[in-house]
């Protein structure tokens, strides 16, 4: 682990690629639902009526269910594409920056 | 074989703590409730199974990382069911229950506070925290830090996040127990501190981890079982089971409505960052990162984890709204048998009723055994990553300065958790009578303050300094303590005084701010030579968090 070898991986042009392609989609997914939760935190403090509506007339399934069920769902699929990206893409471009700095290391 | 006479006399201490189960139930104990076999019969069961596991584990736990993250070879699947395991405690399970069951729709968004961290972790954390952690999260913030003195203040208020957390959860055994299997409070708290130290101190993390996985698979099946009879009295359909809902409970059609509960923004807000951040700051979460083999598998983990912690609040959502009309019309579940009067066993025990009326005994036995091994389980990794903080933080790299050897480390942290265990049964005992919710608001609020900013700002920021590090983890830790104890529910309630000094419950809305301002001031100010060195070594750590070049690998080190 010598500095050398982070020093080779740091000028390799896919280190800039992996950090700016894995971070703008990692903050995109953080952001979605950072402001999905504390949109629906929002509303719980000062809308509160608008989640106890039905979702249609003579359904007992209100809003704020609805949107809370949706919520854990589309998160946690949120996570799944996450990791299946981060472990296929980002994953080969780590390990292709990894082998350059090793093959320049010989 | 001297691990074997160790595991012996443990297992020895054990039989006296069973045959204590044995005795007959005190007379006049009016919460107390008749000696339930079932009950104990599972939970014996689920003892030996997992005793078993422990000595298996103490054949394989040999070196410091082999005591400390299972030697980093667990799969992403099983850790995430140990995460699963590790996050949902009894509070889960019997409280959300009864917040669904009493406050209906109000609950729900409680669980969805608590699920909403987990994609933030993955996204932000997971492969961070693994490319960059070995043992503890302390290697993350001391990694380019000064060691001695960041590693103090992160183990300081590790430390204090585990034993807040471990009171609630010691508090609550000891009350669970005592209804469930009409046990002795302090019998049933002793049973709970030594098992841990059995578990902790042969088995390490191996055997932690596999008790996790037990208590969350049976957790998931327990929970969907009870559920799937429940709803089945109601043809499975969710507009009858809430058209009968909403007709009998007291809230009525405001049954579905957001209630008291989260009526002030700033504590909605407030509590919405304190889960979250405070579950992203939990030490013993922390450490399940470190159980992995790479990036990939933590990131795995997370999946797993945060699928089966959403599927299992939805079904205590269901069982809360079923618990409205099954137990809550049924006055066999009510002192005295009056309807609308107080639970049998109070509040906390809807999903415990729930399960006797639409499973009988077995059911209720085999629910109450998950409860108890819930506690056991989120103990038992507590103690571990308090123990790992004294071993490997304050021991081997601040008293020794790195040169501990293996052993003595493992002999150090075996200690500490022998200690922590001494130290929970004592605690339990002194708060019987406390409230706990407190403590677990505390828990979190002190982790999302004080562990949080610090390590999020050595992941990202490149300009964090140890100056700033000490002032921003101090100021959170000390803040985050001081906002709690001036709030209504320590200073009110618990030392008895007229007014709060801070009017809000929740901690991090405020505590948070000022950890990161300490943290960016102290830093930006340091001119020190020092300084300068820790500025230029981000640069190295961030390649390695972000290619896991130089991670600390499975095999060994």
């Amino acid at each position: 682990m010598s500095s050398a070898m982070y020093e080779r991986m740091r000028a390799n042009p896919k280190f800039k690629e992996l950090v700016s392609r894995r971070g703008r989609f990692a903050w995109t997914l953080a952001f979605i639902v950072l402001s999905m939760f504390y949109g629906f935190v929002m509303v719980v403090a000062f809308n509160p009526a608008a989640l106890g509506q039905p979702v249609a007339e003579g359904s007992m399934l209100t809003v704020g269910v609805a949107v809370e069920l949706f919520m854990f769902i589309f998160f946690w699929s949120l996570t799944a594409v996450y990791v299946k990206r981060a472990n296929s893409e980002f994953d080969a471009l780590t390990q292709e920056i990894v082998k350059e700095a090793w093959k320049e290391n010989k | 074989m001297r691990r074997l006479t160790h595991l012996g006399t443990a297992l020895g201490l054990l039989a006296v703590a069973a045959m204590a189960y044995a005795g007959p139930p005190v007379e006049g104990a009016m919460e107390k409730q008749a000696t339930n076999w079932h009950a104990i019969i599972m939970f014996c069961l689920f003892v030996m199974m997992t005793m078993g596991i422990t000595y298996w584990a103490s054949s394989r736990t040999k070196s410091t990382a082999d005591f400390y993250t299972a030697g980093g070879g667990i799969t992403g699947f099983q850790n995430g069911l140990a995460i699963a395991g590790d996050y949902m405690s009894a509070a889960t399970l019997l409280g959300l229950t009864a917040m669904v069951y009493g406050q209906g729709y109000d609950g729900y968004i409680y669980m969805l506070a608590f699920f909403a961290g987990w994609p933030i972790i993955l996204f932000l954390m997971a492969e961070r925290l693994r490319n960059l952690g070995k043992f503890t999260f302390s290697d993350i913030t001391a990694y380019r830090l000064d060691q001695g003195k960041v590693r103090t203040m992160a183990a300081i208020s590790s430390l204090t996040v585990v034993c807040f957390y471990l009171i609630a959860q010691m508090v609550g055994a000891g009350q669970l127990i005592k209804l469930l299997f009409g046990l002795e409070y302090n019998v049933a708290i002793f049973a709970v501190g030594i098992l841990m130290m059995v578990y902790v101190t042969f088995g390490g993390m191996v055997a932690t981890t596999w008790v996790q996985i037990i208590k969350a698979c049976m957790l998931l099946t327990g929970g969907t079982l009870v559920m799937f009879l429940a709803f089945s009295q109601f043809g499975f359909s969710f507009q009858t089971l809430l058209e009968k809902a909403t007709a009998v409970h007291k809230l009525g059609p405001q049954l579905m409505y957001p209630g008291s509960l989260l009526a002030d923004p700033v504590t909605a807000i407030s509590l919405g960052l304190g889960l979250m951040f405070g579950t992203a700051g939990l030490p013993h979460i922390l450490m399940r990162f470190f159980t992995v083999t790479d990036a990939r598998e933590a990131r795995k983990s997370v999946l797993y984890a945060s699928g089966f912690v959403a599927y299992f609040f939805n079904v205590i959502f269901l069982m809360g709204l079923c618990g409205i009309i099954i137990v809550g019309q049924n006055p066999e579940f009510f002192e005295g048998g009056q309807l609308g009067g107080k639970l049998i066993g109070g509040g906390n025990m809807v999903a415990m009723h729930l399960s006797k009326a639409v499973g009988g005994d077995m059911l209720l036995g085999f629910l109450a055994a998950v409860a108890f091994a819930t506690i056991l389980a989120v103990v038992s990794g507590l103690a571990l990553a308090g123990a790992s903080a004294i071993s490997h933080d304050l021991y081997a790299r601040v008293i020794k300065k790195g040169a501990a050897s293996e052993a003595s480390e493992i002999r150090v942290s075996k200690i500490a958790t022998i200690c922590l265990g001494f130290v929970a049964i004592i605690l339990g005992i002194l708060f019987e009578k406390q409230n706990i919710a407190f403590m677990v608001g505390l828990a979190f609020g002190v982790a999302a303050a004080a562990n949080f900013p610090v390590l999020i700002l050595s992941m990202y920021w490149k300009g964090l300094t140890t100056r700033g590090a000490l002032f921003g983890g101090y100021g959170g830790l000390i803040s985050s303590v001081l906002f709690v104890l001036f709030s209504k529910s320590v200073w009110v309630d618990v030392l008895h005084n007229a007014a709060p000094l801070f009017p809000y419950a929740q901690p991090a809305l405020f505590a948070m701010p000022i950890a990161f301002l300490l943290a960016y001031i102290f830093s930006k100010t340091d001119s020190s030579v020092r300084a300068g060195h820790e500025i230029e070594a981000f640069e190295d750590q961030y390649v390695r968090a972000q290619t896991g070049y130089g991670a600390a690998s499975a095999s060994n080190h």
